[in-house]
């Protein structure tokens, strides 16, 4: 033990060797979970893509249009800037990219508000969980998000899957914190007021505080897809698909043009998400 | 038997509550035991208890731990020590389920700001309480307009909360307590933002629901007039202790200690005190039996310059003056009635003070107290301003 200690001491504690090793034994001992999902959530993204991708891309993009209009309350400019911004992606040649882009980031998104609401309810719900789950939140944040890569690749090898899971642990906290933070900003009274009344816990979630948290949740969802979305160019140097990969090998190759025109249109896509998740957002009020 | 009962409650805050409940066994202040632990003494050991029917105002300043009580009733705070009977079962032991199966049938509870579902329309945040008990879309459809008629909001089923006045939106809180049909309605400075007029007419609707419902209502106000016009009886909370319970009356005329007193000292007094309080037993002569010799020398014996007249049911006939008795007397005129006078003013038992002050005004003779007809007392001049200076001498003991 001392033995232990004084080397540590004088050589370092061994983290990189024990994440290493920690990581080993993940990949090893989870694999019977990795490869299952792995494979379905593979062929889930292969299946949504290839379904957009026969869509004749006119019917997306009117699909869009209308209902960016509808969602800014009938005004022209969302609708206008979609029809002509996606038209740029596909006439420039990128549309499978986008589909594919589109794609990663659609599930993703979904998955971090899967996992990322339930866990901002439990943070709400319990200052223990709160005061566990809030470093660990920073910690996703904070370290770079290339380091994910690294075990993703372990788990999951290389494509589209590990992207994912490297852009879930990305994106998750908005979508976490915004959730405690709405729940814990309900009014005292209103809560009091679904209690004096006898609901149970459940009533009182469902009936008063995530409605009341809404527009807050709803926010930190924003946050996610936007985070989601600038994981796919880091996404794309472990094989992940799309308009990523074409700002990648732009950069690898040099090409300052190409890399232009991908990087606008994962800009064009980026406004087009912000913008539907805010106006839903919005529209209640 | 009481519909509710609270048998020494209290709620320390903070994380010391057992230290602090000994030190208040000791019988420290509230500020000693803060000074001391760090815990902060809500409510000290109150006990009450309000029979089925009874308007129940709990009364204090900010911080005087009223809010704190009304929430010890429902276990929306969990009490600290002591138990709160409803029904005589025991809140304080209840198991949760129980707990809410008590807040769903027996209990509505009314908020300061109103706290209704900014998301719900009108009819949906009456809806509010059977929703959670899972009664049917028709049924709580039903009851819940009912609920809002009874308030006079019928015709805004619809509408958004926020699209309503203060006034109108407590109405909407008040109908959603009432839609669950609970014995108790708890109300929580439920009129405090509301501006006065509309305020006063919120306490006068109260009343009347009251009266036709016979809900048993627990009203916590920091304002004094408020409790003292609805209360049949009021709680007077200081630092967490009930020092006073008592009747308006009560609480008005014979203060427990110095804090009352300063606490009751600028109440308009003209709107709680009645004739009732302030008359005085009236000297009379009998016309049935007695002639103006009679009058004349009861006059005399009180030193006043006019005497009332009664039958001998005591119903009030009018009054005689002395001038007019001895008068009387020089001509040997026997018959009472002929020198009667009946331009007399007379008011009801329950009249308020503010409304006698018109009536006396100018009145050289005092006036007369009448209950059914009859002479019950008179209230002379004197008695009223003497009344306004707050001389706690008048008769009470009329009460």
């Amino acid at each position: 033990m001392f033995n232990t200690l004084k080397d540590w001491f004088i050589n370092g504690i061994p983290i990189a060797e024990g994440t290493e090793w920690l990581t080993d034994q993940i990949t090893e001992k989870f694999s019977f979970l990795f490869d299952p999902i792995k494979e379905h959530l593979g062929n889930f993204m292969d299946f949504t893509t290839d379904n957009l991708l026969l869509v004749p891309p006119v019917i997306i993009i009117i699909i869009v249009a209308l209902v960016a209009f509808f969602l800014s309350g009938k005004k022209l400019g969302l609708a206008v800037f979609s029809i002509l911004g996606l038209w740029l992606i596909y006439n420039q040649g990128f549309w499978e990219h986008l589909i594919n882009t589109f794609a990663l980031v659609l599930i993703a998104s979904l998955l971090s508000v899967i996992v990322g609401v339930p866990v901002g309810i439990l943070m709400s719900k319990s200052k223990t969980a709160e005061s566990i789950i809030k470093p660990i939140l920073d910690f996703m944040q904070t370290m770079p998000a290339f380091v994910y890569l690294i075990p993703a690749v372990a788990f999951f090898s290389i494509g589209m899957v590990p992207g994912i899971f490297a852009s879930l642990i990305f994106a998750t906290p908005p979508t976490v914190r915004f959730t405690n933070l709405g729940i814990r900003q309900v009014s005292k009274e209103l809560i009091e007021a679904s209690e004096a009344f006898g609901s149970t816990g459940m009533q009182k979630l469902l009936k008063v505080e995530l409605p009341m948290a809404k527009a807050t949740i709803m926010a930190g969802i924003n946050q996610t897809v936007m985070l989601a979305l600038s994981m796919v160019v880091i996404a794309s140097m472990i094989g992940a698909p799309g308009l990523g990969r074409e700002v990648l090998s732009a950069l690898q190759r040099a090409q300052v043009g190409t890399g232009f025109v991908a990087g606008i249109g994962i800009v064009i896509l980026a406004i087009i998400i912000d913008r539907f998740t805010q106006s839903a957002n919005s529209k209640k009020h | 038997m009481p519909i509710i009962e609270a048998k020494n409650l209290t709620k320390v805050f903070g994380k010391n509550p057992k230290q602090a409940l000994e030190l208040l066994e000791q019988g420290f202040s509230k500020e000693e035991i803060l000074k001391k632990t760090g815990s902060t003494v809500g409510v000290n050991r109150a006990s009450f208890s309000v029979e089925p029917g009874e308007i129940f105002v709990i009364m204090g300043l900010s911080g005087s731990g009223k809010s704190t009580l009304v929430r010890l009733i429902n276990r929306l705070i969990e009490p600290t020590e002591g138990s709160i009977l409803i029904n005589g079962q025991d809140l304080a032991k209840m198991d949760k389920k129980a707990l809410r199966q008590v807040r769903r049938e027996k209990l509505g509870m009314v908020f300061q700001r109103f706290a209704l579902f900014p998301n719900r329309t009108v009819l949906q945040n009456t809806e509010f309480g059977l929703e959670i008990q899972k009664v049917s879309k028709e049924e709580r459809t039903k009851k819940a307009t009912e609920a809002l008629k009874m308030v006079g909001l019928g015709g805004y089923l619809d509408q958004q909360p926020n699209q309503l006045s203060g006034g109108m939106q407590q109405r909407v809180g008040l109908a959603r307590a009432l839609a669950n049909d609970p014995q108790i309605l708890l109300m929580d400075e439920a009129f405090s933002a509301l501006d006065p007029l509309i305020r006063k007419d919120m306490q006068d609707e109260l009343i009347d629901l009251q009266s036709t419902m016979k809900k048993t209502i627990i009203f916590i106000t920091h304002d004094l007039d408020e409790a003292l016009r609805i209360g049949d009886r009021i709680a007077l909370m200081k630092d967490g202790t009930i020092v006073q319970i008592g009747t308006p009356e009560e609480i008005l005329m014979n203060p427990a200690n110095d804090y009352v007193e300063r606490f009751v000292e600028d109440v308009d007094r003209t709107k709680v005190l009645t004739a009732e309080h302030i008359m005085k037993r009236p000297e009379t002569i009998n016309t049935d039996k007695h002639g103006p010799r009679v009058a004349l020398e009861r006059m005399k014996e009180a030193g006043i310059s006019s005497i009332l007249a009664v039958d001998s049911k005591r119903n009030l006939k009018g009054y005689v003056t002395a001038d007019d008795a001895s008068e009387a007397k020089k001509k040997d005129i026997r018959d009472i009635s002929e020198i009667l006078r009946t331009d007399i003013k007379q008011v009801e038992k329950g009249t308020s003070m503010h409304e006698i002050f018109t009536i006396i005004n100018g009145s050289p003779i005092p006036t007369a107290v009448v209950e059914d007809g009859r002479l019950v007392g008179i209230i002379v001049r004197g008695a009223v301003i003497a009344a306004l200076a707050g001389d706690s001498e008048v008769n009470y003991e009329n009460v």
